[in-house]
């Protein structure tokens, strides 16, 4: 399920080394995509347009904890130190609303939404693993030609980790720190003298770097990019035993964990909604004022909503929190398997980070699993 | 094509079936009726209401497509309220089918609770076009009373032209009903089938399924040919909305129809 001529890990050419983005951004802007990355906004780091290198927060980075996300200053020269954004690519992917037809008397027409040709910057090696589990589910059984116009126009710029949050486990689900595969241009950041390794990894990768100044990389230049994502991998805030996870986890359907999780969980979808691979998503109309033409629209949805199993003149199926609870979790580490060959989970650590009562998948699995139904720690 | 936009069809003929419920025949505006299976369903769209998943209860002699829908709501009130000429949106048929053929050479027992007979229909039918293929068909069918049984003159057909024996029950009985009084599956001890050579296709509220086929397993049917039509939430009908799980599958997508074998363990977990 290749998309936008991705080749995968075969570098299409040599890893070269570059000494400034600006170059970089200028050829993205000048093929014609506007270049997205890393910016300082509500005090997060968060994806936007960028015009120049000036735009990257530079010596900016984050702490992240289960329930807590905050910048720390450190005033160096490096760009990209710092963990996952709460914006991922899935914005882009598959943005948070959008129209699908519209409906005028006798005739359907459907509403082809632009594509728009963006350059994503700074993308993890997780979102890459996120970008490549919603191809499974949009270039699946029934293909959304839509989706396929978005993944094409998306040129994907992956910025090897360095310094992991507190909440990343990407090692414990095999999908980082270090992209190997799914970008077209892999890119890591090296200290004195302030540098970037790049590896294409698509033919249009390739052309870009072909077009701004490089040069080959020495030996200590790989060195060093391979000692960054080696030390990364050994940084990881948190860990999953995966192990057999796909029978244990449904089969826990009766742990008194879920009670437990559910006292605290106030199903208030923002674990969802930060996911970079939760698609669900619900359909909404909106007829004009004559009544005459109705524009239907998908947006995001979430399963800890009340109404995602509503069925008439019964309760819902999943009526309680535990449901839903159990519903998620379950769905992300084990039936996603079932459905669509994959994990949906890809170990960002966002929907620990940014739950507001701190709820953190990787403790709840090592309870359920252990068969405890306490809490460890008390916050 | 986009897999949620709809394709337009016209209402070609509307019959009222019972106080609450209508069957729609529907078809193209243009283009042929696609192909479609006993069991599988369409998500129908009325403009600017919504869509839903209705199952197909049969095949007009020209293709179209049969709906028989209860209004219970938004979105099913305003489907039996359309008129022929009428315009709708289809899209479908998607999802699994009853594996009528695969019943061949076994005795078959088709239970349905209410609206079940909808789906069931399209079972019987196909049942009936190669009726020599069969042993014994029974059709056992639960109705809240006798005024709500749906296709009153199609099942005395099946009895008097088809050699099925048809038997219907009644929840709420009124004062001139003769027959029997309670829960379908006190049909299954009124029935005559081999259970070891025996397919079964059951729909109805999934409580009565789940007594169905419980009672089927404990006379010998195996659950492997115990087959049920299941509902759930459905916005997409093509697996990328999400609310359509049960557990480990997309009941767009492995279902609606499944086997007793893969989703007996499932249904017996609450709330999942
Ligand atoms: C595979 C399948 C086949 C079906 N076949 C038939 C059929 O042949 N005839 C028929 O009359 N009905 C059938 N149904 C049920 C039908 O889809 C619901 O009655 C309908 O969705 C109700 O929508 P509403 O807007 O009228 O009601 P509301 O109560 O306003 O619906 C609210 C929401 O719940 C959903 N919903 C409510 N009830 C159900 C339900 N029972 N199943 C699934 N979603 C539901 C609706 O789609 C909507 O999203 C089928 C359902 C499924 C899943
Ligand atoms: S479940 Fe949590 S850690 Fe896993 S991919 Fe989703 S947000 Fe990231
Ligand atoms: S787990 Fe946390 S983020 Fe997710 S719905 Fe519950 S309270 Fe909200
Ligand atoms: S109905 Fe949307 S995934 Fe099944």
């Amino acid at each position: 399920m290749s998309v936008g001529g991705s080749v995968g890990g075969n570098a299409l050419m040599d890893t070269v080394v570059i000494e400034s983005l600006e170059p970089l951004i200028a050829a993205l802007q000048s093929a014609g995509y506007a270049v997205v990355g890393p910016t300082v906004k509500d005090a997060a780091v968060r994806m936007a347009e960028i015009s120049s290198v000036e735009d990257l927060p530079a010596g900016v980075g984050d702490v992240q904890r289960p329930g807590n996300y905050r910048l720390a200053e450190r005033g160096d020269e490096m760009l990209f130190d710092f963990a996952a954004s709460p914006d991922s690519a899935k914005r882009f992917t598959q943005p948070p609303r959008q129209r699908l037809f519209r409906m005028r008397g006798q005739t359907i027409e459907e509403v082809r939404e632009k594509a728009p040709r963006v350059a994503l910057l700074g993308v993890r090696a997780c979102d890459l693993a996120a970008i490549a589990v919603q191809d499974r589910v949009f270039l699946g059984r029934h293909p959304d030609p839509t989706y396929r116009r978005r993944r094409e126009a998306l040129f994907l710029i992956a910025v090897n980790c360095a310094v992991p949050g507190g909440t990343c486990f990407c090692v414990s689900m095999g999908t980082g720190p270090k992209a190997t595969t799914g970008f077209d241009l892999a890119l890591t950041e090296l200290a004195s003298p302030h540098r970037f390794t790049v590896e294409s990894g698509s033919e249009r990768g390739a052309q870009i770097v072909a077009a701004i100044p490089h040069r080959p990389a020495d030996q200590g230049d790989l060195t060093a990019a391979e000692e960054v994502s080696r030390i990364a991998a050994t940084r990881m805030g948190r860990h999953v035993d995966t192990e057999g996870i796909q029978q244990w986890l449904p089969a826990a359907h009766d742990s008194p964990r879920w009670t437990d999780v559910a006292s605290r969980c106030l199903s208030c979808t923002n674990c969802t909604m930060v996911c970079p691979t939760c698609f669900c998503s619900t359909v909404e109309d909106i007829t004009d004022l004559t009544g005459e033409v109705t524009e239907r629209s998908e947006r995001w949805d979430s399963c800890f909503s009340l109404d995602f199993t509503e069925l008439s003149g019964q309760p819902p199926v999943r009526s309680s929190a535990l449901a839903r609870y159990r519903q998620w979790l379950t769905h992300k580490f084990a039936t996603w398997y079932d459905q669509f060959g994959t994990s949906g989970c890809v170990g960002c650590g966002r929907c620990i980070t940014w739950c507001p009562t701190g709820i953190d998948v990787t403790e709840e699995l090592s309870a359920i699993r252990d068969g405890t139904g306490e809490t460890s720690c008390i916050r | 094509m986009h897999p949620m936009t709809p394709v337009p069809y016209r209402v070609r003929s509307r019959r009222p079936d019972r106080a609450d419920t209508v069957t729609l025949a529907l078809e193209p505006v243009s283009g042929p009726c696609p192909f479609s299976l006993p069991g599988q369903f369409t998500m129908v769209y009325a403009h600017g209401v919504g869509e839903i998943p209705i199952s197909l209860s049969g095949r007009g002699r020209t293709g179209a497509l049969v709906h028989t829908i209860r209004a219970v709501g938004a979105v099913s009130q305003a489907l039996c309220r359309k008129r022929p000429g009428d315009l709708v949106g289809v899209r479908g048929p998607y999802g699994t089918a009853f594996d009528v053929a695969g019943a061949a050479g076994l005795d078959v027992v088709v239970a349905a609770g209410g609206l079940g007979l909808a789906p069931l229909r399209t079972v019987v039918r196909e049942l009936i076009a190669h009726r020599s293929r069969y042993g014994r068909i029974s059709v056992i069918a639960g109705t809240r009373t006798p005024m709500t049984l749906l296709y009153p003159r199609e099942l005395d057909r099946w009895r008097m032209a088809h050699d099925i024996d048809v038997q219907v029950i009644v929840d709420h009985p009124d004062h001139i009903w003769p027959g029997p009084v309670g829960l379908v599956t006190k049909l299954i001890d009124r029935i005559v089938f081999a259970p070891r050579r025996t397919a079964a296709f059951v729909c109805g509220p999934e409580i009565m399924m789940r007594a169905v086929a419980d009672d089927l397993m404990a006379r010998g049917v195996p659950a492997r040919r115990i087959a049920l039509s299941l509902e759930r939430n459905m916005k997409c009908g093509v697996g990328r909305c999400g609310h359509c799980q049960l557990g480990p599958l997309l009941l767009c997508l492995d279902g609606p129809v499944v086997d007793y074998e893969r989703v007996g363990g499932l249904l017996a977990v609450r709330e999942l």
